[in-house]
């Protein structure tokens, strides 16, 4: 899908440090109207801190955010909420709140906007469950009883629950088996094809990036080194992408290992 | 110099704790007053505090009771004053123990669960996760606490003062030999209706005290779960300081006149 004229989300120098240590050195991004934009990047290299920049979970140092043409840096707090009960994020770590059985994890977006009654949105969130691979029958239990991949799953139907318009995902198929993973990319791309949803997706897996992705930027020391269609990754003649996607160790990018 | 270095840094560090406690308080309290109100989380606390703390308080205030009765026993024998002790027992209880006790105990054990349930929230980033689902935070899980304990602890304390002066009775009557109607007798006739409002209010008090610390050291906590730890001990410290500086700032309101 081709990005249309006004983005949707759109990233303007973006700079954060944390300390002493620069973690966003002057971002640039935008991603149009259902598009479907992968960041990878290193470990470490702040791509979990640029969504949580858009998200308002952190504030950046300088630059300029909007989301639908609204600057969203600076907003009051229930305007904020406004634009936030339009988004929907899958954490890296899944972070579902343990003190709730699965499926009001899932529900939770419905039940705090009041839009359902508890029966309504369980069978909702029961619903949600099986796009995800995962039972009814875990609908009761707790959090911590489940495994990790079958957590994230739950924080992924969570993330998709109240039909949002822009969805953020943290890695979503870290800690999946490879079925798995493939089910849970077909399911981002429905997502995001049926519902029309703009995705954003980090991922350090690459079959999963260009299955998922129309556009895929590469983070690097803060910047956005590269950007381009997904189909084009592969001869992009940018060096420093050429060794990530191949996972070399040759090559420009240096990894702090050396004692 | 270094020493004055040292001095300048705490002194700023003090100036931010305030300023960061002051904002997080008065947010907390607007929320309070405002809708959305989370009823099933309100209730689930004050279960929690009102109900679940029952047994450790009574069985404080029973002792302390019990004690109370033996002390001022050996203590006013020597001027043969021991009908004084119905008196001391119900006053001591009503004013002092029965909220001051009781506000050490609910800080151990409500405000440490606080702390260390609010704190695991913000390291595993449930609290992100809250905002994301357009939830705030201070709504959804500090000002149902705040309610919670300003309204349950008075309650909590008022079982406590009767469990309290049913301490003293028993010592007074079973060991030391009164006749229990007369003890009955001077008990309520030295009590005040203001004796009991003042410890409930206190109790209020020390109830929003408890669980505001033990929100503000879980919501501000970082670090995993060495930092959920900290806040912890912080919660429960800090409360307990906080209870016994205002109890005295409270009986100086109440009583001097
Ligand atoms: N709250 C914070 N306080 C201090 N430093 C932080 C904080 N959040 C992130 N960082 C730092 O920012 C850098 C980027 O973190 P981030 O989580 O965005 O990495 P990432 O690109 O998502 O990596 P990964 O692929 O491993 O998830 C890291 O070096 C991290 O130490
Ligand atoms: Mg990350």
């Amino acid at each position: 899908m081709a990005s249309s004229p006004r983005p949707i989300i759109s990233v303007q120098d973006l700079h954060k440090s944390f300390g002493p240590k620069t973690v966003l050195d002057g971002v640039n991004l935008d991603v149009g109207k259902g598009e479907s934009l992968v960041i990878i990047g290193g470990s470490g290299t702040g791509k979990s801190v640029t969504i949580k920049c858009i998200q308002g979970l952190l504030t950046p140092d300088q630059g300029r955010i909007e989301i639908n043409g609204e600057n969203v840096i600076g907003m009051a707090p229930a305007d904020r909420e406004r634009v936030n009960s339009r988004i929907g994020m899958l954490f890296q770590a899944a972070a579902l709140f343990d003190s709730l059985p699965v499926w009001e994890n899932v529900a939770f977006g419905l039940l705090s906007e009041g839009r359902a009654n508890r029966a309504d949105a369980r069978d909702m969130a029961i619903e949600k469950l099986a796009l995800v691979g995962l039972d009814a029958s875990l609908a009761d239990l707790s959090p911590a009883d489940l495994s990790g991949g079958m957590q994230k799953r739950v924080g992924l139907a969570r993330a998709i629950a109240n039909d949002p318009e822009i969805i953020f995902f943290d890695e979503p198929t870290t800690g999946l088996d490879p079925i798995m993973a493939d089910i849970i990319n077909d399911l981002i791309v429905a997502v995001n094809q049926k519902i029309g949803a703009t995705a954003l997706t980090i991922t350090h897996d690459m079959q999963s990036a260009k299955k998922i992705g129309d556009r895929i930027a590469m983070l690097y020391q803060g910047k956005i080194i590269w950007a381009g269609p997904a189909d084009a990754i592969d001869d992009s003649g940018n060096p420093y992408v050429d060794q990530f996607i191949h996972g070399r160790v040759e090559g420009p990018i240096k990894m702090a290992l050396r004692a | 110099m270094n020493f004055l270095q040292m001095i300048g840094r705490v002194f700023l560090a003090f100036l931010a704790t305030a300023g960061r406690l002051s904002i997080f308080t008065l947010s907390g309290v607007g929320h309070c007053l405002r809708p959305p109100f989370y009823f099933r989380i309100i209730g689930k606390q004050m279960i929690e505090i009102g109900y679940y703390s029952l047994p450790v308080v009574g069985l404080t205030a029973v002792f302390a009771g019990m004690v109370l009765a033996l002390q001022s026993y050996t203590g006013f024998a020597r001027f043969s004053a021991e009908g004084a002790i119905a008196n001391v027992v119900v006053l001591s209880i009503t004013r002092e123990l029965g909220p001051v006790l009781a506000g050490l105990m609910v800080a151990g054990r409500i405000g440490a669960a606080m702390a260390a349930e609010i704190g695991t929230m913000r390291v595993t980033e449930q609290i992100d996760a809250l905002t994301t689902l357009s939830t705030n935070p201070m709504k959804y899980l500090v000002a149902p606490r705040l309610i919670a304990g300003l309204t349950m602890m008075p309650l909590l304390v008022l079982v406590a003062d009767i469990i309290g002066v049913f301490g003293g009775y028993l010592v007074a009557v079973h060991k030391l030999g009164f006749n229990p109607s007369n003890y009955i007798q001077n008990t309520m006739n030295f009590l005040e209706l203001s004796d009991v409002v003042s410890g409930l209010v206190k109790a209020s008090v020390f109830g929003f005290i408890v669980t505001l610390m033990g929100c503000y050291h879980g919501y501000h906590s970082k670090g995993g779960a060495q930092g959920v730890g900290m806040a912890t001990t912080n919660a429960v410290v800090s409360a307990s300081i906080l209870i016994l500086c205002s109890d005295y700032i409270l009986t100086e309101l109440f009583f001097s006149k």
